[in-house]
């Protein structure tokens, strides 16, 4: 792969005596997007929250666009990201949440603009009309101004999605985003999701349950399995043909 | 001189060690007032919860409103009200009753919630339980309600030991010798209030850590899920 | 001297504890903001100093804070060659505001630490900086759980500034205790301290629910 925008080279992430992610080595290229199946506590939430800098690594080197998202060049090599560094990584970075973690206190809108606002400097006029847009995209542009209790679940992770886009992210992380969602819910939020994925060259990682759904969408597909990737490859050799017993084991768990 | 100290005023320092033992003749008065006053707060907080709990409205409500009122009216006031309209009506206390009665009818409005919200808490989940099991309204009290209730309690009551030992020195305002009243002689007679008061706060430190210390220790002494019966 | 005659004196002395109330209440809230944020600070030195504060004014009894803030400050000012003798009302709303203070910190700092850890993630992954987190999307969510803790601190200072009149101050319990002094009609007087106390903490409770009402309203929305 040429000129990756993510790049994990040999990380390490324990939680304690527990190793999350073994000296993982993965990539993903400008544009692609990638799902990333396994079994419950394989580390794949790991790795998004190891991107949106909300886990530290204990070892190896994580690349953002050709630069080290955990570390800086120093005089002697690299060492420890200070908080301005992991700033200004963040900027390309977004994230979906499982749970949504839209602020109770904030309408709908205000959900959207206010890190725009606030982080990016947009004027609230400016914030505003971006988020209207977004809020077409996803469906939702009458529920502007409600609370977020007052909607959905599906609705409430759509406008996670639109406040995600609000800042132009390169790379939109996604958690599990259907997983705390009514089975009848799951339907419209994989629908913003798909059409994202046609629409536009954002790059997407993906972490979910939802095989028909990752097999649909993605370029790519990983197997995670105790910290590492067991097996990847385009969605019709992994899920027609899995050479690893492994992988066959949970499709076939899963799917049946 | 007081309680038969003399005050040695050469020196801060020497002044401190000579006021001393007239101070900690004060801190045992304020001991004993946050005792008896904690237990007076126990025995009628615990009346107030029985009569709160009543299944009739001419007994619940005037406690409601009553424990109401004590709550929410200043402990000083209430001091006074005992301290000067008791005698007119022929019941003549000496000021240190009085002031830990006065103590104890504050507190009493507070440790009655605390029964209130331990009881409730345990009989919600426990009470259909024991009906299927054929007890006793009576024999679930004592038995189910109360040896689960008491560890809910006992770390409440405690915060509310500590806050009775801090409002002791209201008392001083009817001449009980409190320890902050005897800071106040000693000043008053010596013009330096500096070092008995400072000493006073430093002892309210001590006293107040060693009894969040002790409560804390009994908590954790305490089993969670209730004391085991034979 | 008549009942009628009590009261344009204790309604003189309503109004001072009114005032006591508000002053030493709202200063209180402001105290409590700082040491209850400060005390989160991983600036070790503000962390030092708000603990500090937080357990001496906790630790010690509001009589002796207010004593020795009257009595004994002003010794410990001439000890320094600064004049440091306060008016008993600057006396009476300090000690007051640091008392309740106290407490209050441990209020605003439990309500912060109970902020679900979610909404500092997806904060973060909207790169929001640690000060705007806290002011933007923390507080905002952790003062409707202060609320009803803050009523009861706001009745209990109330209560509190009864123990101004023992430095002379002319509030409620001053002018009650000057009247009863003249008349010995104490059964009357006290009486009617009371209900007037009672009364003005019910107006605070309600004053202090009504507040509660006003910072939660985005958790009424209805659909």
């Amino acid at each position: 792969m040429n000129d990756p925008i993510i790049k994990f080279d040999k990380v390490i992430k324990r939680f304690g005596d527990l190793t999350v992610l073994d000296e993982l080595d993965f990539e993903v290229g400008r544009g692609e997007k990638v799902s990333i199946i396994g079994p419950s506590g394989s580390g794949k939430s790991t790795v998004l929250r190891i991107l949106m800098t909300l886990e530290g690594i204990e070892g190896g080197v994580v690349t953002v666009n050709g630069e080290p998202l955990w570390h800086e060049e120093g005089p002697d090599g690299l060492r420890p990201a200070s908080e301005a560094h992991l700033h200004k990584m963040r900027t390309q970075l977004g994230m979906v949440f499982q749970q949504f973690n839209l602020f109770p206190h904030m309408t709908v809108l205000r959900n959207i603009t206010e890190a725009p606002v606030k982080v990016l400097g947009l004027s609230k006029a400016e914030a505003k009309g971006r988020a209207e847009e977004l809020l077409e995209l996803v469906g939702l542009a009458d529920q502007a101004q409600k609370y977020p209790h007052q909607l959905s679940g599906g609705q409430q992770q759509r406008v996670g999605i639109a406040r995600a886009l609000a800042m132009r992210p390169n790379v939109l992380l996604f958690d599990e985003p259907t997983s705390a969602l009514d089975p009848e819910l799951v339907g419209e939020v994989l629908n913003v999701i798909g059409r994202l994925a046609e629409e536009h060259d954002l790059t997407m990682l993906l972490v979910t349950h939802e095989m028909r759904f990752a097999r649909e969408i993605s370029d790519r597909v990983c197997f995670f399995d105790q910290g590492r990737i067991r097996e990847e490859g385009t969605p019709e050799e992994l899920f027609t043909d899995p050479k690893e017993d492994r992988t066959r084991e949970f499709l076939k768990a899963v799917l049946d | 001189m007081l309680f038969g100290f003399e005050w040695d005023l050469s020196s801060p320092a020497a002044y401190a060690a000579s006021i001393l033992p007239i101070l900690l003749i004060g801190m045992w008065v304020t001991i004993q007032a946050t005792v008896i006053g904690f237990i007076v707060a126990l025995v009628l907080g615990l009346v107030w919860a029985v009569l709160k709990a009543a299944p009739f409205r001419i007994i619940s409500w005037p406690a409601t409103v009553m424990t109401e009122f004590i709550r929410d009216t200043p402990l000083l006031v209430q001091l006074f009200f005992l301290y000067y309209v008791l005698p007119e009506y022929g019941i003549v206390l000496p000021a240190f009753m009085t002031g830990t009665l006065a103590l104890g009818i504050q507190y009493s409005a507070y440790t009655s919630e605390v029964y209130r919200a331990g009881i409730e808490a345990v009989a919600k989940d426990q009470h259909e339980a024991a009906r299927a099991l054929n007890l006793t309204p009576a024999r679930t009290f004592t038995h189910i309600v109360v040896p689960q209730a008491v560890p809910r309690i006992v770390p409440a009551m405690g915060n509310y030991l500590v806050s009775i030992m801090k409002d002791v020195p209201v008392l001083s305002v009817v001449t009980v010798l409190e320890m902050l009243n005897v800071a106040k002689i000693v000043g008053d007679r010596t013009f330096n209030y500096l070092v008995p008061l400072s000493m006073v706060g430093g002892l309210y430190l001590v006293m107040t850590l060693v009894a969040s210390a002790g409560v804390r220790l009994l908590d954790g002494w305490l089993p969670k899920q209730g004391i085991p019966l034979k | 001297m008549q009942l009628t005659d009590y009261i344009a004196p204790l309604m003189q002395g309503a109004w001072v504890t009114v005032q006591l109330t508000l002053y030493s209440t709202v200063l209180g809230a402001m105290l409590a903001f700082a040491s209850g944020i400060g005390k989160l600070s991983r600036n070790r030195a503000i962390n030092a100093i708000c603990v500090a504060y937080i357990e001496l004014f906790r630790g010690t009894s509001l009589l002796v804070q207010l004593f020795w803030l009257y009595f004994a400050l002003p010794l410990a000012g001439s000890a320094m060659g600064l004049d440091l003798r306060l008016p008993p009302v600057l006396a009476g709303v300090l000690a007051l505001s640091l008392n309740i203070g106290a407490y209050g910190a441990e209020v605003v700092r439990g309500a912060i630490a109970a902020v679900h850890q979610d909404q500092r993630e997806a904060a973060r992954a909207l790169n929001f900086t640690e000060r705007q987190t806290l002011w933007d999307i923390v507080i905002p969510q952790a003062i409707p759980e202060m609320m009803p803790p803050f009523g009861n601190l706001a009745v209990q200072n109330l209560k509190d500034t009864a123990l101004v009149s023992l430095i002379s101050l002319g509030d409620l319990t001053f002018r009650a205790e000057q009247i009863r002094n003249y008349t010995q009609d104490s059964t009357t007087i006290y009486s009617m301290l009371l209900v007037m106390y009672f009364g003005m903490a019910l107006v605070l409770t309600v004053m202090m629910r009504g507040l509660e009402r006003y910072v939660t309203r985005w958790r009424r929305a209805r659909s």
